[in-house]
């Protein structure tokens, strides 16, 4: 095609990205999720991982926490666009790197191979409190708990000891001390 | 035991309580026993639309005029997608809208059964809120939150689906009280102290400007009565949004005429110039701003809005006010009355080298435009309306395009809920459908949607439903046979390459008009105009004015965007020449 003449309209700056876990309270009705990730997709903003649980079943109130990326100006949108749901009780925002809160992703790793292989593998997880889930001859299955560049670098690790299946959780946080999520 | 109601008789005790005497809408399969029951409940007038993106616009136009929500009932499947566009209009105008569907009875969602669509799905990004209605137990209790829901905090569309069963299953109704308090959603967050900082802002100020949009509308009338008196209080300059025309009189030395894209050359350079902008309920609109970085650049900003997420959305504000505008100006005005009773006359001297400049600004009448004996222009047509129907609280709707612009520059409003125009969407096909809706709430009223041929046409079947309720509304088309503002840009941005833009088979609107019962009226030439309009003010039936005007006249002044305020086009009279050069050609 020529050169568009047209354009819609010349967008500004572009401002330094940083990345924020988002974590949202709300009723756990039908359609909440949708309701939450389809404000992200609609406004173009990132999701780099989710998860969802309900935490009080009394009241019905799950517990959304998202991994994203964006200006700090698109980071205050998300948190009053949020906000504005209905089912949404309250959202909380803090940086990657906040050193007053914890981030842990949990990774199930499938290896099959020899018993030295496994014996490797099972070295390279060990700082990142591995429990094995289920043995066989020529497989086991491992779990990990750690920060998502840190199951990054060993699901690159474990490759050469006969890694096969990964599956991975997003995110999920929590403040240090006894402070909690205002 | 108490009595028990079917899911249907709900619905009805529910608009009952919520005082709605009118429902837009069109029965189909999925509503038949919400439709069934309607005979039951004298209070609630039904209005049988056409198509039920006419119902919505109907009911957007009741709402904007009234202040009341309005509501829309609908069916399943092409019924609820019909009013899609309606609803994202609403969203975007922030109207209060409660739309009732039909859906499917619950067994056969998921089925792909006969009208089933996904309609809470496909109206979840275009509404505040939808339910699914699965239980009878919560449809009461659904609905008046949906009315709370579309009538608090930023007001806007709301969508309840009830599955066909439902409507027929009973439970119990307690009758409904509202609730004094506001929804845990709707923002009143400012303090005194933020109105201190507001004021003292404002006395510092050499070049302020109040910049004022639909929020004040919203807000009720008291906000305009507050709003004129604050602007007369401070003898600042006022510019308003299209949505937020009316809330100050527009024939008033202080306003500065329409802002924006085609705003005039006062209100923009002013936007650019000032040191203190304050604006109050509007958005920072891009049609608004223009090129976004040189917005206003020596600045003050100040923002109020109910609306939390308007605050920095899209330029950055240096004191937020989160509250309803009525609120916020009610304590401003109080609190300047109460520490500074001079504010007017020390301030005087600050602001009057700022009233020069406008002056000199004012002075190019960027209006202006070059009249002809021989064609009508649509400006003067316009202009000779207004002058025919100032005197009678006209209430106008437009569609979308050159007309409405012209209409934005040449129409003074001096109250608000009079001026009823789809501004966030654009929406082709909203005036006439509206100006059913604004006749319904005002039946004797006059009620003008002044229209451009090609808009018209996409909801014309609506004068059907005028006709069928005795309804005057005079459709005032502007008839160039072009998509007028698409003519434009390919004039002056693709080489006058008037791609599509010429309707070729246009119907003859007079025979059209008598086809539909009501009346015809063509105005040819400059001479006879103010005969023809004072006809058909004069009629006592619905009315299409077929003015056959300039076909070739461009919308000026404008800001060809992704420009700055201070770098306007003007009109064929400009001397200076400002042609849009390579670059501007791309940003529009």
């Amino acid at each position: 095609m020529a050169k568009s003449k047209s354009a819609y309209s010349d967008p500004g700056k572009k401002g330094k990205l940083d990345t924020h876990i988002i974590v949202v309270w709300v009723d756990n009705e039908a359609g909440v999720l949708a309701r939450v990730v389809g404000l992200f997709s609609g406004r173009g903003y990132n999701i780099e991982s989710l998860a969802v649980a309900e935490v009080d079943p009394k009241r019905g109130i799950s517990r959304i926490t998202i991994v994203t990326t964006g200006t700090p100006q698109v980071i205050e949108q998300i948190k009053l666009q949020l906000g504005k749901l209905v089912p949404v009780h309250k959202v909380a925002d803090f940086m990657r790197g906040d050193k007053k809160i914890i981030f842990k992703e949990m990774a199930l790793l499938k290896l099959v191979g020899n018993t030295s292989k496994r014996n490797k593998a099972l070295k390279v997880c060990k700082k990142f409190n591995p429990v094995v889930l289920d043995k066989t001859q020529k497989s086991v299955v491992l779990q990990i708990t750690a920060l998502r560049r840190e199951i990054d670098t060993v699901m690159g690790d474990l490759k050469k000891f006969g890694l096969v299946s990964v599956s991975r959780t997003g995110a999920v946080a929590m403040t240090r001390g006894s402070e909690i999520f205002k | 035991m108490s009595k028990l109601y079917t899911g249907a008789e709900i619905v009805f005790k529910c608009m009952e309580d919520q005082k709605v005497e009118f429902i837009f809408g069109y029965p189909g399969g999925a509503v038949l026993p919400i439709y069934d029951e309607l005979k039951n409940h004298d209070s609630i007038k039904h209005i049988l639309a056409r198509h039920e993106q006419g119902a919505g616009h109907a009911a957007e136009g009741y709402a904007r005029s009234c202040g009341k929500p309005g509501v829309v009932l609908v069916t399943s499947g092409p019924g609820a997608t019909n009013v899609v566009t309606a609803l994202t209009d609403a969203y975007m105008d922030s109207i209060p809208l409660v739309c009732i569907s039909g859906q499917v009875p619950t067994h056969l969602i998921g089925t792909d059964a006969f009208q089933e669509c996904d309609t809470t799905g496909i109206t979840r990004p275009c509404t505040k809120h939808n339910w699914l209605v699965k239980d009878v137990k919560d449809l009461a209790k659904i609905i008046h939150k949906a009315f709370e829901v579309a009538t608090t905090g930023r007001p806007g569309p709301v969508l309840v689906d009830i599955p066909k069963d439902i409507q027929f299953q009973k439970a119990k109704y307690t009758n409904f009280k509202k609730q004094k308090k506001l929804n845990g959603k709707s923002n009143n967050r400012f303090s005194q102290k933020d109105i201190d900082k507001l004021i003292e802002v404002m006395s510092k100020a050499k070049q302020p400007i109040f910049y004022t949009g639909g929020g004040v509308i919203n807000s009720g009338p008291k906000a305009s009565e507050q709003l004129r008196e604050l602007v007369s209080i401070t003898g600042f300059p006022i510019t308003s949004t299209l949505q937020g025309l009316g809330s100050f009189p527009g024939d008033d030395n202080q306003f500065l005429g329409m802002l924006g894209m085609h705003g005039t050359y006062e209100a923009n350079n002013a936007m650019h110039d000032c040191d203190l902008m304050i604006n109050i309920g509007a958005r920072f609109d891009d049609r608004i701003t223009g090129k976004i970085d040189e917005f206003s650049p020596k600045s003050k900003k100040v923002h109020i809005d109910i609306d939390p997420s308007s605050i920095n959305k899209n330029v950055k504000v240096d004191l937020p006010i989160v509250g309803d505008v009525s609120e916020v100006i009610s304590l401003l005005i109080k609190t300047i009355k109460k520490h500074k009773p001079n504010f007017l006359k020390s301030n005087k001297e600050n602001i009057s080298k700022w009233w020069e400049q406008i002056g000199k600004w004012r002075s190019v009448n960027s209006l202006n435009f070059i009249n002809s004996d021989k064609t009508i222009k649509p400006q003067f047509a316009i202009q000779r309306l207004y002058e025919l129907t100032k005197n009678k609280d006209t209430f106008i709707t437009t569609e979308v395009g050159q007309h409405q612009m012209w209409a934005a520059q040449h129409y003074k409003f001096d109250k608000p809920n009079r001026w009823m125009t789809s501004g966030g969407l654009g929406t082709m096909g909203y005036g006439l459908p509206a100006a059913v809706g604004v006749q319904i709430a005002h039946p004797d009223k006059l009620v003008v949607d002044i229209a451009g041929e090609a808009s018209v046409l996409m909801t014309m079947q609506e004068m059907s439903t005028a006709v069928q309720y005795n309804l005057p509304i005079k459709i005032f088309i502007l008839n160039n046979e072009y998509m007028g503002m698409v003519r434009q840009w390919q004039e002056l941005l693709h080489e006058k390459n008037y791609s599509e833009s010429y309707t070729a088979a246009l119907p003859d609107f007079v025979k059209l008009a008598e086809a539909y019962g009501c009346v015809g009226i063509r105005a040819k030439s400059p001479d006879e105009l103010d005969q023809k309009i004072q006809e058909m003010i004069d009629v006592k039936k619905p009315v299409i004015f077929d003015c056959l005007v300039d076909k070739e006249e461009n919308c000026f002044p404008m800001i060809p965007s992704g420009k700055p305020h201070n770098q306007m086009l003007l009109g064929p009279n400009d001397q200076k020449e400002n042609k849009i050069t390579g670059k501007g050609k791309t940003l529009v």
